[in-house]
């Protein structure tokens, strides 16, 4: 990495950035206070996981009687869908989340994730309260443009070309040609959601939020995801995500109450995670009883905290804003 | 050899790519929201020194390449190899015009260089940073003029031509930045 002579137990973090940390986890309460929604805690550990076929668990064991296989994690959506079946109104909550095999400059395997439900919202109200959020937490640490909505198929089609609905392999294939990326033709085969996955990270998002909170809506259902179908058009789904200088900050659903689409999305994951090779875990039987009881209609956003202090403080990595990043943690 | 995962990439690791071995200089870590996790790397071809960047699937793994840098002294031009030999173990080694490429105009016996081994055979030689060499042919100077300003060229014993300041003659020795291949100064 670098020469940097710090001694090993100095954390990675400035003193300055520290109290910046605190400032902004301050403004995210004081902002959801002051709109009534419930700040929450749910467990870190708990005893069933997400079935994303791209995600990576932490799994540990508890010892005492009968041993229990537990999981840090990756987000704490299951148990705030339980929270709100329960009746408990909108919620939010600030904590750790933990994710295997993810660790880069822009990565950390635990990471602070700011995650919020508000009940009675549909997808666009949820982009406007994220919006009204980061205004407020931007203010007075950064100017920037005014924000923009773009959907999925207008930014793919801006920076490739390539419509992600509609468009038929051999598109792919050219495209990844023409843009100098011949490797994506072995590496994406014909797995249609891959090729979506290495033309957006590779070519549209890094232009994605230039000075300016950009949310990028209507993802193509192809892409796994908790959100619902859009009625109109169920090639689509009712999901955002939010970019500020090319950086993915959120992602956020109007959130799929159907317990038993829930249960095929789970059986659709641990299918692709039963072919790849990878291990499959239980279906949260707790979180699709939750639903069956019924989850109030909802929208809800995950956001990444340390990536929000990089974007705000134009930083090179999310280490830089942690005390102990991973490797002196 | 090892295989090594996309986990494992860092700058400096040497691995196969295409049958050709390459050094690691970056490896950026990239995951689109609930997709699939990639690292974007950048490479240098150490047989051509071409940059590379390539996109690999997070988890794939390729092959180590069987790469060591070694100090060497060299000893002398057959007309068709260079050889060279490590100064412990006595061990000699005979390089192409290929991997010694543009270094032969630096070559001096004796000098000590990095030979880069790929299974054993030298595929690259970086001479040292500094080298001394006389001339052996320069238009002489004008008289009187030391003030080095405009410069003349002037081939060396290596064959190298190298720009030097007017006052240097011929049969004289100078120290040449063989990264710049710029003159430095006279050497006494």
């Amino acid at each position: 990495m670098s020469n940097d002579p710090t001694p090993a137990w100095r954390p990675a973090c400035s003193l300055e950035l520290l109290r910046r940390r605190a400032e902004l986890l301050a403004g995210i309460r004081a902002y959801f206070a002051e709109h009534g929604v419930l700040e929450v805690e749910t467990p870190l550990l708990s005893r069933t996981t997400v079935t994303d076929p791209h995600l990576s668990v932490f799994e540990t064991t508890y010892r005492g009687g009968k041993s229990v296989r537990l999981y840090l994690q990756t987000s704490p959506e299951f148990a705030m869908k339980r929270l709100l079946a329960a009746g408990s109104g909108s919620i939010y909550q600030i904590c750790k989340a933990f994710r295997n095999e993810e660790l880069g400059r822009l990565h950390n395997p635990e990471f602070t994730l700011l995650e919020w439900y508000r009940v009675g919202f549909d997808l666009d109200d949820l982009i406007a309260d994220t919006d009204a959020l980061l205004q407020a937490l931007s203010h007075g640490v950064r100017l920037l443009g005014p924000s923009e909505k773009t959907s999925y198929r207008e930014a793919f089609l801006d920076y490739t070309e390539v419509d992600p609905i509609e468009a038929p392999w051999q598109e792919f294939v050219q495209c990844a040609r023409e843009h100098g990326l011949p490797e994506a033709i072995d590496l994406c085969g014909k797995n249609r959601s891959l090729w979506l996955d290495f033309f957006f990270s590779h070519l549209v998002q890094p232009h994605l939020g230039a000075g300016r909170f950009t949310y990028v809506l209507d993802f193509p259902a192809v892409l796994p995801s908790l959100a619902r179908t859009k009625p109109e058009d169920n090639r689509l789904v009712q999901r955002v995500e939010v970019f500020l200088d090319g950086l993915e900050l959120g992602n956020g659903f109007f959130e799929l109450t159907d317990p038993r689409q829930q249960e095929q999305r789970f059986d659709r994951d641990l299918a692709e995670r039963s072919a790849s090779g990878l291990s499959v875990p239980g279906k949260d039987q707790r979180l699709l009883a939750a639903l069956t009881a019924g989850l109030p209609d909802c929208a809800g956003m995950a956001l990444g905290v340390d990536r929000l202090l990089v974007a705000l403080y134009g930083l090179e990595s999310v280490g830089e804003t942690m005390t102990f990043p991973f490797e002196i943690a | 050899m090892a295989l090594f995962s996309t986990n494992e990439f860092k700058s400096g690791l040497k691995v196969m790519l295409e049958g050709d071995p390459c050094v690691i200089l970056e490896n950026e870590f990239v995951k689109p929201g609930k997709g699939q996790a990639f690292n974007r790397v950048k490479l240098r071809n150490l047989k051509t020194g071409r940059i590379i960047d390539r996109t690999f699937k997070s988890g794939e793994t390729i092959e180590g390449a069987d790469v060591v840098d070694m100090e060497m002294q060299y000893l002398y031009y057959d007309g068709e190899l260079w050889h060279f030999m490590v100064p412990d173990s006595f061990e000699q080694y005979a390089a192409d015009a290929s991997a010694v490429g543009e270094a032969q105009k630096w070559l001096k016996e004796q000098d000590l260089c990095i030979v880069t081994l790929f299974n054993n055979v030298p595929i690259s030689v970086q001479p040292p940073n500094f080298v001394e060499l006389t001339i052996t042919e320069t238009d002489p100077g004008v008289r009187g003029d030391t003030s080095g300003g405009g410069g003349k060229p002037a081939t060396l014993e290596t064959g190298a031509v190298v720009r030097v300041p007017l006052f240097v003659q011929t049969g004289e020795v100078i120290k040449v930045d063989t990264r710049t291949g710029e003159y430095v100064a006279r050497v006494k």
